[in-house]
């Protein structure tokens, strides 16, 4: 039979699978998850699910006995009705009378979920290809969330790394975001770039990033834990490779966590003033001319020069500076030797343009092109000027030329 | 009802390569149009041109083909018929293709100005993005897309034009009725002043378009209002000019007599064509330039 | 008007078409030009077959990346590209073009017409997808690569697309071309080429299937054609439909994309819906139960089909008032397609049937695509469908109405109209291996994904973490080996167009009625030259059958 056949094959594969020392927990079901939202929509879930189940046990039970009863050799003379408006009507009314004892509930649920009015916090979460900018509207705090640097490094094509050996492989990241338990906190989401989705299984909360809109949504987490989700729309070539995390903790601890970054966050403030740049220059992609986005924060880590922007930066500063960059933001696609990808992602290695007008160059990588992310909204002028004359010197495009935050200021 | 009073033996025409011809045009036509739009001009150039010459020269062949055996009387009443529902099913994908722009501009109008503009749920898109941007139509967004611009007042050109159109649908029933009255001269006659006046929309539309890009700065560019305005004007342009050249082939056809009173529907299909623009025309004339 | 008329201007000389004996160039004249309907039904099935193959290759290498976690064979871009690319081809490639194929052959036989409406134009539509799909396929090897956002290209992101995407959007407007004259040509076809006694109501299904399907092609295609004009202005000269800074929304894209897209998976299963209720009355040797119902099912999945499109755009932020209605006019599309269902299986009630190949792959359509329509209910569900839409769980989804719905349905009539097309059969043996190996592999490759989706895997990645790994496996193995088991079918149907084996019989089936098998077997070239008279097998032949069966001739009659 059919089914069974099946079931048994399947069920054959499972328990071998689960023998072979099986990574995680077999995972079937749709979490519960840790808010009342997310228990309702479990619930939700689960009754459309038995629903459908006894349905198709009443339908295919009819059919697969019918499959048995009435074949040939049981039944060599077929019977002669073939209609009856009595039994469709029956057969439409009771259906329809099923779907509206589930559209009551689920309409109820849904009106909930879209109602943000009385929230006690608010976040804002803009999109970018490929990380996450958080930016807590009610406290001074503002900082960008990317797939954490081990996941980055083993998800390289042929990096001879075995991600059974990452924690969280490609759901983990360098800066969660931190939220208070037994709060209603409101999401603001919105997109630089193209369109992303925020997810989180755990929060049953996922709404699209839409460049030029904000969208509206809560949660009021009710466990402190931390809870993984990813990225939900396709955006491009690593859109597999922006998680969200987020990291509930009680109402104490978030304070200090606040505490420590305002307090934390105050030489970042002072670069932040030297480094403001409206991002006019990406009007194009970002359809954004009044964010200003706040790269500095993260830019401060991993940019050891701190300098106030207009200063001269040696060459070796840059060179050394510029390589942390290239290695982070663009050896994605034009790999970690200038080599590219052709023809997708084009060398710059002996590239005309890495090797040829300075102009060109800065162009390229401030406004994008095509495929190309424009970089003038996501790195500063150090960081851009930094990873040009690192491409304008390494792998032997020696072109010799320093290029000077002062001249990507007066580019942008 | 799908029986045929005239004959009874369906008509197949016998293989033909026109139709491949015409697929291979179209492909060297969109492939050089293609490398034009990535800047490949000089392959581009030569592609898009050689496609385009070919796609017309392919049409002339495929109708002059089916004209002549029209001519013959190979065609019998069920030919007739098919190429009747034929046309209007296919009108009616044009239709639908309109709607894709109509539905863009009801969009833009009703609900994503509006939104940019803080309106119901949107308030925060305003309140954080676009903070000042009020909604009012017409609009090329907050952020000014192609700098500021004027429109074109709607009862000026436009409304000529929509009186030249809507009379040109009167002359074309005229042509039909010279037509029903096995009056071919009459019918050419009519069909000429049809074209003079498509030939006079066509004209208006193109000083339009002068005016808008060299004096009112409204371009492709001026954001929402120019996409929809230059998207819907220029392909029912595009329709009025295809419509203005069947025209012209009609009229030709009957000057030499082709068509007899009650079996001519090479000119019906093309009348059709006619007043499904005109109706189109007026759509816009409300929507685009009215309201 | 002379019998030379129907026939191509070199075969006065003999009787049939020109084959190869005659010489290389013509023969290949004869398919180039050919206006005859079993040519063209035949090309657009080879063609059909050739796309599914290539998609099929396309998604075992997104399936061999699935493999384990980690990348280790493609870039992403090129994984996003596969996918995208495999979407396309399988739908418009493979899918629609195969519909067409069975509609050219046997639309004309089962209604009594001497070939479609407008031949040259089905000449046309025909020939154009080959170049179409070249152009498509092509970009691939473009500066850039292929097209990686999707089969559902939404702005910005397609328009970061590289020197590909002109190239993609002519490819789509071409095909838009193609479908919009194919259904032109079967609606006059249907309405204008009937014979005179095959009224409207007594049409066999498929051809009722494929009217609606035509309808539903010439109000959407066009609309497709127009979303992605748009796409095409906003990158190259300066619109701003889809930008917020200029006015526009990028979600307006999606509202008119799914506006085509929503109808378009119906035309994608409402064929097969035809194909079935015409397969199960044969094998069940009774007339299909509920005719009418059964049409006015269809014409009301059609109809809905036009107001439910944004349940695909649930979290993009609608309006909830929006969400609602888009929520409930989605449910109530089970309604008339759970009469379908129940109609099939009250045909089968009670019959007598026997389980040739047609009838294996009709019955496995009605219990899998089912479980397809139960998911998608469960996706219509909004609140539940933010957490499903752009999972695994999604994927699986549309894979079970699209593969064992749809292609299921293409491979069943297939088996089932080939010893008409071929004049011999085809070997039921390797055939109901061939049903056995694709029924339970299609399941170890879909089922599994029902799982990850749910615990949280999203769509459209190239690399995931570990805690979904045992099932994308599982997922891999099946979907080669479904892959593998389709060889049996290419070799099945070879052998029936060398014309190697037993020579079919008119009639074909026992249970069979209907116009299509009056005609000898193989159809020849010209089937109907003036329309027939008789317009299914005759009462006393199938008296002869069953006692019972006499009032019946397939259609209601009573
Ligand atoms: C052949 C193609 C096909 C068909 C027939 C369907 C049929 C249905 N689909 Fe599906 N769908 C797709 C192809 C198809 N779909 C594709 C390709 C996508 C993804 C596109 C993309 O994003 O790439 C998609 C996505 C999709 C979504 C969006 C998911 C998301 O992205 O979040 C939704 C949401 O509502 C949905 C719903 C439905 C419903 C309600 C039906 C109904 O028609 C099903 C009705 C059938 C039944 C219900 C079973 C039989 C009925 C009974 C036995 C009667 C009794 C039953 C009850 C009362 C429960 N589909
Ligand atoms: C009709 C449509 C169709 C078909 C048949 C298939 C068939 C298959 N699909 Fe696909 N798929 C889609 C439509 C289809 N798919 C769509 C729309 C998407 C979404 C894309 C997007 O996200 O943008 C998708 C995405 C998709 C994904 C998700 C990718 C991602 O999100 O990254 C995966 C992953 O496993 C997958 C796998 C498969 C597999 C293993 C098959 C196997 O079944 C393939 C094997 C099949 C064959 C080899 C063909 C067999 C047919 C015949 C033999 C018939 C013969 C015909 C004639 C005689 C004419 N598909
Ligand atoms: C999303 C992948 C991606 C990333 C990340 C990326 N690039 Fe690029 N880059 C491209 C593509 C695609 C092109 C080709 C654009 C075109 O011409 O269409 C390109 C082109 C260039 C060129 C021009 C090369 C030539 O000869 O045409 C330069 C210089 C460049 N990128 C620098 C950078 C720098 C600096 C970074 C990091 C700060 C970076 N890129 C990150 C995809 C990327
Ligand atoms: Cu961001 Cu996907
Ligand atoms: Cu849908």
């Amino acid at each position: 039979m059919s089914v069974k056949t099946m079931l048994k094959f399947v069920s054959g594969l499972m328990a071998w699978g689960m023998s072979s020392a099986a990574l995680a927990a077999w995972e079937v079901n749709m979490p519960v998850g840790v808010t009342e939202i997310s228990r309702e929509v479990h619930g939700l879930h689960m009754l459309i699910f038995w629903v459908c189940v006894a349905i198709g046990v009443v339908v295919f039970g009819a059919m697969f006995y019918s499959v048995f009863a009435h074949r040939k050799s049981r039944h060599p003379k077929p019977a002669d009705f073939h209609e009856s408006t009595l039994v469709e009507i029956i057969w439409t009314i009771i259906p329809f009378g099923i779907l509206i004892a589930m559209a009551i509930p689920a309409a109820g649920t849904l009106i909930r979920m879209e109602d943000t009015r009385g929230t006690d916090m608010t976040v804002k979460i803009t999109g970018y290809q490929w990380k996450w900018q958080y930016e807590y509207m009610d406290h001074d705090i503002s900082y960008f969330s990317t797939l954490d640097a081990k996941s980055n490094e083993a998800r390289r094509l042929g990096s001879g790394i075995d991600p059974a050996t990452v924690d969280n492989y490609l759901l983990e990241v360098d800066n969660r975001l931190v939220l208070p338990v037994g709060k209603k906190v409101r999401f603001l989401l919105t997109s630089n770039d193209v369109i992303h989705a925020w997810w989180v299984p755990d929060l049953a909360v996922k709404k699209d990033a839409v460049p030029g809109y904000i969208n509206e949504m809560w949660t009021q987490i009710d466990e402190p834990g931390i809870y993984r989700g990813q990225c939900a729309e396709l955006c491009g070539r690593d859109h597999g490779f922006m998680p969200v995390v987020v990291e509930a903790v009680s109402q104490e601890d978030f304070d200090a966590w606040v505490a420590g970054k305002t307090g934390g966050a105050q030489e970042a403030a002072a670069e932040e003033a030297v480094a403001e740049e409206p991002a006019e220059a990406s009007v194009e992609a970002a359809a954004e001319p009044e964010e200003a986005p706040a790269a500095e924060q993260v830019a401060a880590a991993e940019a050891p020069a701190a300098e106030p922007a207009a200063a001269e930066m040696s060459k070796d500063e840059l060179m050394a500076s510029g390589e942390k960059v290239y290695q982070t933001y663009c050896s994605a696609c034009h790999q970690a030797g200038g080599e590219g990808l052709p023809p997708a992602f084009p060398a710059l290695k002996g590239s005309a343009i890495a090797t040829g007008d300075q102009a060109a160059h800065i162009d390229i990588v401030l406004n994008g092109k095509n495929a190309m992310t424009p970089f003038g909204g996501t790195l500063n002028d150090e960081q851009l000027a930094a990873v040009i004359t690192y491409e304008r010197n390494a792998w032997g495009n020696d072109t010799g030329d320093v290029v000077q935050p002062a001249q990507i200021k007066a580019a942008r | 009802m799908s029986q045929n009073s005239t004959a009874d033996t369906y008509y197949v025409p016998a293989g033909s390569s026109w139709p491949f011809l015409m697929t291979i045009a179209l492909v060297i036509f969109v492939s050089g149009f293609g490398h034009m739009l990535n800047e490949d001009m000089s392959f581009g150039r030569i592609a898009f041109f050689t496609g385009l010459g070919f796609i017309i020269v392919m049409t002339f062949v495929w109708l002059r083909g089916v004209i002549h055996e029209s001519e013959s009387g190979k065609y019998n009443m069920q030919v007739d018929r098919t190429y009747r529902w034929s046309m209007g099913w296919f009108i009616f994908s044009e239709v639908m293709f309109f709607g894709a722009f109509f539905g863009a501009l009801f969009y833009a109008r009703i609900l994503s100005v509006p939104w940019v503009a803080g309106a119901g749920p949107e308030l925060m898109t305003n309140e954080v993005l676009w903070k000042g941007f009020e909604a009012v139509w017409p609009t090329n967004g907050p952020a000014d897309m192609g700098g500021e611009f004027s429109t074109i007042p709607a009862w000026g050109v436009p409304f000529l034009n929509t009186l030249i159109l809507l009379t040109s649908g009167v002359t074309c029933t005229f042509a039909h009725h010279g037509l029903k009255e096995g009056n071919h001269r009459k019918a050419t006659i009519w069909l000429a002043a049809t074209v003079a006046l498509g030939c006079g929309f066509l004209f208006f539309q193109a000083e339009e378009y002068i005016e808008a890009y060299s004096h009112l700065n409204l371009t492709l560019e001026s954001g929402i209002y120019g996409s929809t305005f230059f998207m819907l004007t220029g392909f029912h342009g595009m329709h009025v000019t295809l419509g203005t050249i069947m025209l012209i082939i009609i009229m030709f056809r009957c000057a030499k007599g082709h068509f007899t009173e009650d079996r001519h529907f090479g000119f019906e299909g093309v009348a059709w064509y006619w007043h499904f623009v005109d109706v189109v025309w007026i759509g816009l004339f409300i929507f685009v330039y009215v309201v | 008007m002379s019998h030379a008329d129907t026939h191509d201007a070199h075969d006065d000389h003999h009787h049939g078409p020109v084959t190869l004996k005659d010489g290389f160039v013509p023969w290949a004249l004869r398919w180039i030009g050919t206006t005859n309907h079993k040519d063209l039904g035949t090309l657009y099935l080879i063609f059909a077959f050739t796309m599914f193959f290539i998609g099929g290759v396309m998604s075992l290498i997104i399936r061999a990346e699935l493999f384990q976690p980690g990348m280790q064979l493609v870039s992403p871009e090129f994984f996003n590209s596969m996918t995208t690319m495999h979407a396309l081809v399988m739908i418009f490639g493979g899918v629609m073009p195969g519909f067409v194929g069975l509609a050219n052959w046997m639309v004309p036989l089962m209604i009594g017409a001497g070939d479609l409406a407008l031949p040259r134009v089905n000449n046309w539509g025909f020939w154009i997808l080959p170049f179409a799909f070249t152009l498509l396929l092509s970009t691939l090897f473009m500066d850039g690569g292929g097209p990686a956002s999707g089969w559902t290209m939404y702005p910005p992101l397609v328009l970061q697309t590289g020197d590909a995407l002109p190239f993609v959007i002519f490819a789509i407007h071409l095909m838009g071309i193609s479908s919009i004259t194919g259904a032109i040509n079967v609606i006059v076809t249907i309405l204008n080429l009937r014979a005179p006694s095959m009224t409207l109501l007594k049409m066999p299904l498929f051809v009722w299937t494929w009217l609606i399907t035509a309808y539903l092609l010439i109000a959407v295609m066009p609309v497709l054609a127009g979303a992605v004009t748009m796409l095409l202005t906003d990158r190259y000269f300066g619109t701003s439909f889809f930008t917020a800074a200029g006015g526009g929304d990028p979600v307006m894209f999606q509202h008119i994309f799914w506006f085509f897209g929503h109808p378009e998976v119906y035309i994608l299963i409402l064929p097969a819906f035809g194909i079935v209720s015409t397969i199960i009355p044969t094998f069940a040797r009774k007339a299909l139960f509920g005719y009418d119902s059964m049409v006015y099912a269809t014409a009301s999945i059609a109809f809905l089909s036009f107001i439910v499109w944004a349940h695909h755009m649930f979290t993009v932020g609608m309006p909830v008032a929006g969400e609602l209605f888009f929520m409930f006019a989605t449910m109530l599309i089970a309604v008339p397609t759970g009469v379908k269902v129940f109609n099939w299986i009250a045909t089968m009630w009670r019959g007598s049937m026997t389980f040739e190949t047609p009838m294996l792959f009709a019955v496995g359509f009605v219990f899998l695509f089912t479980i397809g329509g139960f998911s998608g209910l469960m996706l219509a569900i909004a609140p539940a469908d933010f957490q499903y839409h752009d999972s695994y769980f999604v994927v699986a989804h549309f894979h079970y109405v699209l593969v064992p719905g749809a292609v299921f349905s293409i491979i069943a009539g297939v088996y089932y109209w080939i010893p008409k097309w071929t004049g011999v059969m085809y070997s039921e043996f390797w055939g109901k291996v061939h049903f056995w190996l694709s029924a339970i592999f299609i399941n170890v490759t879909f089922f599994p994904q029902h799982f990850v989706g749910l615990a949280g895997m999203p769509r459209r990645i190239p690399d995931y973490n570990g805690q979904f790994a045992d099932f994308n496996w599982i997922s891999t193995v099946g979907a080669f080996a479904f892959f593998l088991a389709q060889f049996i079918f290419i070799f099945n149907m070879m052998r029936c167009m060398a014309r190697k084996g037993e020579k079919a019989t008119d009639r074909v089936w026992e249970g069979a009625h209907g116009l299509e098998w009056t005609v000898p077997s193989p159809a020849p070239y010209h089937t109907f030259e003036v329309p027939p008279e008789q317009i299914s097998i005759p009462e006393d032949e199938l008296t002869a059958v069953h006692d019972e069966f006499d009032a019946l001739d397939g259609h209601k009659l009573t």
